[in-house]
């Protein structure tokens, strides 16, 4: 048989690209349909965090946290007030710290439901994205009772909220988990079982252990490698030491531990846990003033302060140097996303072009928080 | 007789039933408007809103509006996010792409104007009708699906206005 002679193909996809998960740009080295290389090109979506962190007011560079993971606003702003609370010393009142809790974790679940949504869209079903927007719909109305904003909210400020939770919203949220609770079973019937995913998913994209904590991953990227790693857990923040949860990482059940069906997985589980966290809080949300620590003026004293809390992504950290002004020296933000984003040439050399979509889609990335 | 109701009042209907006379316009903005193809686009946090509005309950479909990947099948581009200095070309090229007629609709603060990134903002495009013409803007940060709907429903009011009978009768 006369040898075939073959060459690589270059190929960009993205960034207009259904799949791509907003504006990344792949760079592919394709052999046949193999892929040798991929290189991500980012930027698309530079927002020059950093600079408008320098030119506002502390308080006013909180809706510009909010708008960096966009599917996780919540979680965004807690990072950032954590790290204020703590230079600037305040106490938080712990009514305060309840509902923060609550929002936290009904933010992680909407934002596990657009990724298990979007994750079914990038396999070719459909059906799941429509489901899992039903119940988003539910979470976000829950945010719009509270504070007005379906989105991005400017609900947590620095020692307190600002607004109060409305009188109905415990019977709501309540009503919410006996509504949601089982359709975490209609998901795993819908997707998570289906043995086209399956095949699609499992043994794809296998992120070794060793490799995952080289490369800084974290959320439930690193779960699903199989490290029980969760900051609510190993560095409590908040109130989180108060309830009992568990940490779900990737079992032995389908695929391999590291594969993208696990990482799809570890967010299915952690809805449940999500579920148990707010079932505990909601009742046991005491009295209080939400908005009695709030300082008439936020002026930190000199100084800098790493702080970090467990958002659906993973770690989001803010770094905030203070000299004593009214406006931060600098604000670093070390987001999950673009951590986790660089692993993504390392698990998806020699898999199909097709396989690489949904490798892509397993790691959940959102552009807003890898350019910032 | 929905279909009837939303031609016009200038239809002539016979009294057999099977035969209408309208104008070609009229016919032809019908079809139009009614399946807007919208490009699978989006750009930043305004796309998860446009994602929600098409999604189960706000339900873009039953305007005839459904997203196609391919900018040659597209009828309308919704501009959803901030739109980076880095990003404006390409989108140029998507819109450059697209057959006549064809309409923009702008949405969020960010692509009607920079938004929240106006003054600081020195990767942002300061509005993206400095690149391309659009026909309706949409305000809020994000806007709710229900502005948005609207949005898009003026866009089908304008194309209700057009006449493209007239414009073939000039070339």
């Amino acid at each position: 048989m006369p040898e075939v002679r073959t060459e690589e193909m270059l190929i960009n996809m993205g960034p207009q690209h259904p799949s791509t998960h907003g504006v990344l740009r792949l760079f592919l080295t394709l052999e046949g349909e193999i892929v040798k290389d991929v290189r991500p090109y980012i930027g698309y979506l530079h927002r020059c965090f950093e600079k408008h962190t320098e030119a506002m007011t502390y308080p006013q560079v909180i809706p510009y946290t909010d708008r960096m993971d966009y599917l996780n606003s919540m979680s965004n702003e807690w990072s950032y007030v954590l790290g204020l609370e703590k230079l600037m010393g305040i106490e938080v009142p712990e009514r305060v710290e309840y509902i923060r809790v609550v929002m936290a974790e009904l933010q992680r679940i909407a934002s596990h439901l657009v990724a298990l949504g979007t994750y079914g869209n990038d396999a070719g079903a459909f059906t799941p994205f429509l489901y899992s927007f039903i119940d988003r719909e539910k979470v976000l109305e829950l945010f719009e009772i509270t504070c007005g904003a379906r989105l991005l909210y400017n609900y947590f400020w620095v020692g307190g909220l600002s607004h109060d939770i409305p009188a109905n919203f415990q019977s709501k949220v309540k009503a919410f988990i006996k509504e949601f609770e089982p359709n975490i079973k209609m998901y795993n019937d819908l997707l998570s079982y289906n043995k086209i995913f399956i095949e699609r998913t499992a043994n794809t994209g296998i992120l070794p252990l060793d490799v995952a904590i080289n490369a800084g991953a974290t959320g439930p990227i690193l779960r699903a490698s199989g490290l029980k790693y969760d900051l609510r857990k190993d560095e409590p923040y908040s109130i989180y030491h108060k309830f009992d949860f568990e940490i779900p990482v990737a079992e032995q059940e389908v695929g391999t531990v590291g594969d993208s069906w696990n990482r799809y997985m570890v967010r299915i589980k952690e809805m449940v846990q999500s579920l148990r966290i707010i079932e505990q809080a909601i009742d046991n949300i005491p009295e209080g003033d939400v908005s009695s620590a709030v300082p008439k003026r936020v002026k930190p004293p000199v100084g800098e302060i790493y702080s970090r809390t467990e958002t659906p992504k993973g770690e989001l950290g803010y770094y905030i140097i203070s000299d004593g002004s009214l406006n931060p020296y600098r604000v670093k933000a070390r987001s999950p996303s673009f951590v986790n984003l660089s692993i993504l040439p390392k698990i998806s050399k020699g898999h199909m072009m097709a396989d690489l979509v949904m490798i892509l889609g397993s790691l959940d990335i959102v552009l807003g928080c890898i350019d910032r | 007789m929905g279909i009837l109701n939303r031609l016009d009042s200038r239809i002539e209907q016979f009294e057999t039933g099977n035969l209408m006379i309208t104008s070609v316009d009229k016919l032809l903005n019908y079809a139009r408007l009614s399946s807007m193809w919208q490009m699978f686009f989006g750009l930043a946090c305004c796309a998860i809103e446009m994602m929600a509005t098409s999604a189960s309950h706000y339900d873009l479909d039953r305007f005839g509006i459904i997203p196609r990947p391919s900018p040659r099948h597209c009828d309308i581009i919704l501009i959803s996010g901030t739109v980076t200095l880095k990003m404006a070309s390409r989108i140029k090229r998507l819109y450059d792409q697209m057959p006549e007629p064809k309409y923009v609709l702008s949405m969020g603060s960010c692509s009607n104007c920079g938004g929240p990134y106006w003054e600081h903002g020195y990767h942002v495009l300061k509005g993206i009708d400095r690149i391309i013409p659009v026909d309706v803007y949409v305000p809020g940060c994000p806007p709710r699906p229900e502005a948005l709907l609207e949005g898009l429903l003026k866009v089908q009011e304008k194309i209700r206005t057009q006449s493209i009978a007239k414009q073939i009768k000039k070339a």
